[in-house]
């Protein structure tokens, strides 16, 4: 295997059934780089966490992938209204997701618990107004 | 349990997957909030759901099981099934209320198995 194998998708956010196409990119791809079972759903479920929340909040966005030997790398970026509180978002059940959502069974406040609850790292850079970048990283 | 117990317990229709319906499965979750099946399921391969989107196949995907059963009489629309098929999940259909549906199956020695501790 290369040091490093990127893979860059652009998520759309004007379409709640294709969310999660990336993710499901993602994990057939890992799998073919024969990484282990358990990285690769921790990988696909914080990356699909993050597509939905782009799509739900943010209007789409972008995802980066860096593939190491002994780590995955996740960036996932957008152009939305950012977060004005990390710590409350990052509280279970804290959401702000519209009532729709929910009934597309989303948006129970368990997206970025969940994205930090299966990886090694996550950092988030918000600013309000101008967009919020995710970095997360799975040790392999 | 097979799959096919499953579909024989609940009186369910097969949608598809049918090549896939002697598979052994050992734990199943009943639950319609996605973001709930993707926080605590562990290791469960069958789920017990009455929503019917494509988000669905895509959770299960990712939490790598094995087989969807829908509910409450709903059938899902052509691409779930479709992503379904790709995926190689099988895909059940019944009538049962989701409560009869999880009685039944746990009843007949299917487990909830563990969970994801936070």
């Amino acid at each position: 295997m290369a040091d490093c194998v990127n893979f860059h998708f652009d998520i759309d956010g004007d379409n709640f059934t294709s969310a999660g196409e990336a993710s499901v990119r993602i994990k057939k791809l890992l799998r073919q780089m024969e990484f282990d079972a358990e990285i690769i759903r921790r990988v696909s479920v914080a990356m699909y966490e993050g597509e939905i929340n782009m799509v739900i909040h943010a209007d789409g966005g972008t995802a980066d992938v860096n593939v190491y030997c002994d780590r995955i790398e996740i960036i996932l970026k957008d152009n939305g209204p950012g977060i004005p509180d990390i710590n409350l978002a990052m509280q279970e059940g804290y959401s702000t997701a519209p009532d729709n959502i929910r009934s597309l069974g989303f948006g129970a406040g368990m997206g970025l618990p969940n994205m930090k609850r299966y990886t090694d790292g996550m950092k988030i850079e918000s600013e309000v107004g101008k967009g919020t970048t995710i970095y997360m990283t799975v040790n392999a | 349990m097979k799959i096919r117990t499953i579909a024989e317990l609940l009186d369910a229709k097969v949608l598809c997957g049918a090549e896939n319906i002697d598979k052994e499965v050992h734990s199943a979750c009943g639950c319609d909030m996605m973001s709930d099946v993707l926080a605590f399921v562990k290791e469960q391969a069958v789920l017990i759901t009455g929503l019917c989107n494509p988000q669905v196949v895509r959770t299960a995907e990712m939490m790598d099981m094995r087989c969807i059963v829908f509910v409450r009489g709903k059938t899902p629309p052509k691409e779930v099934i479709a992503l379904a098929e790709d995926a190689g999940i099988v895909i059940l259909a019944s009538n049962e209320r989701m409560y009869v549906a999880c009685g039944k199956l746990y009843a007949n020695g299917l487990s909830g198995g563990s969970v994801v501790n936070g």
